[in-house]
């Protein structure tokens, strides 16, 4: 198993201290399940955040964005979590779960879904998490407007993927993808931080799913980290 | 039997599609589309995408909708003819990766810093809205910022994967076109990497007929 550092906004230590218990490791964690799926190892290099480390020149060399996560596998390096995902997806395709689809259709679909998140279902999503959990804890302001139109975004995707999930397991189809996977950091704090598990309760397939996803041995792991 | 593409294509996300298919020179359908009388509303359509947008592709019994998710499928499957524009051949998983990370890079920043700038000026006002001009002011602070990080990069290597022409610079045709068209050029042809960079990737023979499939018929 080859050995891949991960420099993120979380590591155990840091969690510890109150500043930075609350510190959003969300994409982190998408990077994280999948990797644990793939039975690769990694080491986490925490950077602080609240530090502005993400900021400095060493950090901005690997990404110029100074956004977290980025992983480092030996001499070369990677952002944009699905972009990890995606890789380490391929590189490792024989081995651990299969999270790219058996066949070109299946891969398709898996893509499909997984632009589905990152198009329809992160931007509204990002917002309710920014304004109800962030924003509080930073002493900004909540803007109420952006809440109110968020979450009716959100619940009109979900209601799509309460359809869809009605007709499969999972949204690609009856195997688990990277197109789940990739819904699993940021949901996980709209049903256990800001209240606001009903949009996922109140739809029986999507709540089915979303218990079935994460009862997975990697989610479990991810958190305990 | 032809893909059958569902779109229109004036449409960024449809063009985004279409450039992929000239590059590959790929044999399909057009089928006409009608937004203005709310084709995209119909049963019919949104058994095909439940979100209600173009494009769709349909390949034999494979429905597939999201643009980005359409291109990376074309060009699994086509990987054989024309250019090698996802590094798919064996070892350039590196590269491959590489693309994957700018084809996010301009999901993630680029389209998403250009969409509330391009929309005001070229959408709002067929709505009859008067552009919002602060969300123009934000939007060109926030774009400026992404471009420097694609000026910085786009100094190192000719194309944003590396020195290969490639889907991620693909990706970017249809918002810059638009981006072109409007009044913010300068955006683009005061950051020499960038201009490089967009003269080399729109004068491309697949580019160029993107650019005719994206002028209206009428002025």
């Amino acid at each position: 198993m080859t050995a891949v550092e991960e420099t993120t906004s979380l590591s155990g230590n840091l969690s510890k201290t109150p500043r930075a218990s609350w510190i959003l490791p969300a994409l982190a964690y998408m990077s994280r399940t999948c990797l644990i799926e793939k039975e690769v190892e990694f080491k986490i290099i925490p950077i602080d955040i609240l530090e502005g480390e993400q900021k400095s020149p060493e950090f901005l060399k690997l990404q110029p964005f100074g956004v977290a996560p980025v992983m480092q596998d030996g001499d070369y390096s990677l952002y944009e979590s699905r972009a990890i995902m995606r890789y380490y997806s391929e590189k490792y395709k024989s081995q651990g779960t299969d999270l790219l689809g058996k066949t070109l259709e299946e891969n398709g679909l898996a893509e499909q879904w997984l632009e589905t998140e990152g198009q329809n279902y992160h931007p509204p999503i990002y917002n309710l998490i920014l304004h109800l959990l962030f924003h509080p804890k930073l002493g900004l302001p909540v803007d109420d407007k952006i809440v109110k139109e968020s979450e009716e975004k959100l619940e009109k995707v979900l209601d799509i993927y309460e359809e869809r999930l009605s007709k499969s397991k999972y949204l690609a189809g009856e195997f688990f993808s990277l197109a789940d996977l990739s819904h699993l950091p940021f949901t996980h704090y709209l049903v256990n931080d800001i209240g606001r598990a009903y949009l996922i309760r109140n739809r029986k397939h999507v709540s089915a799913w979303w218990d079935d996803i994460t009862s997975r041995e990697s989610w479990k792991k991810v958190l305990q980290l | 039997m032809a893909l059958k593409l569902y779109g229109i294509p004036m449409s960024t996300c449809t063009a985004r599609v279409l450039a992929c298919i000239y590059e590959k020179n790929i044999q399909f359908q057009l089928v006409p589309f009608n937004l203005a009388v709310g084709e995209h509303k119909q049963p019919s359509f949104v058994a095909k995408n439940p979100f209600g947008v173009i494009p769709v592709l349909e390949d034999e019994d494979l429905t597939l909708f999201e643009s980005r998710a359409i291109t990376a499928y074309l060009l699994k499957k086509y990987k054989e003819q024309g250019e090698d524009l996802l590094r798919l051949k064996e070892g350039n998983l590196k590269e491959e990766a590489m693309v994957g990370l700018w084809t996010e890079v301009e999901s993630q920043q680029y389209s998403p810093a250009t969409t509330p700038i391009l929309y005001e000026y070229f959408f709002a006002p067929r709505r009859g809205k008067i552009p919002d001009q602060k969300v123009i002011e934000d939007g060109i602070v926030k774009f400026q910022k992404v471009l420097d990080v694609y000026e910085s990069r786009l100094s190192q290597s000719k194309y944003l994967a590396g020195d290969f022409y490639s889907l991620a610079d693909l990706h970017h045709l249809s918002f810059t076109l638009y981006l072109m068209r409007s009044p913010w050029v300068s955006l683009i042809s005061s950051r020499p990497h960038v201009k490089a960079w967009w003269e080399c990737i729109s004068s491309r023979p697949a580019s160029l007929k993107v650019v005719q499939a994206m002028t209206p018929a009428e002025k």
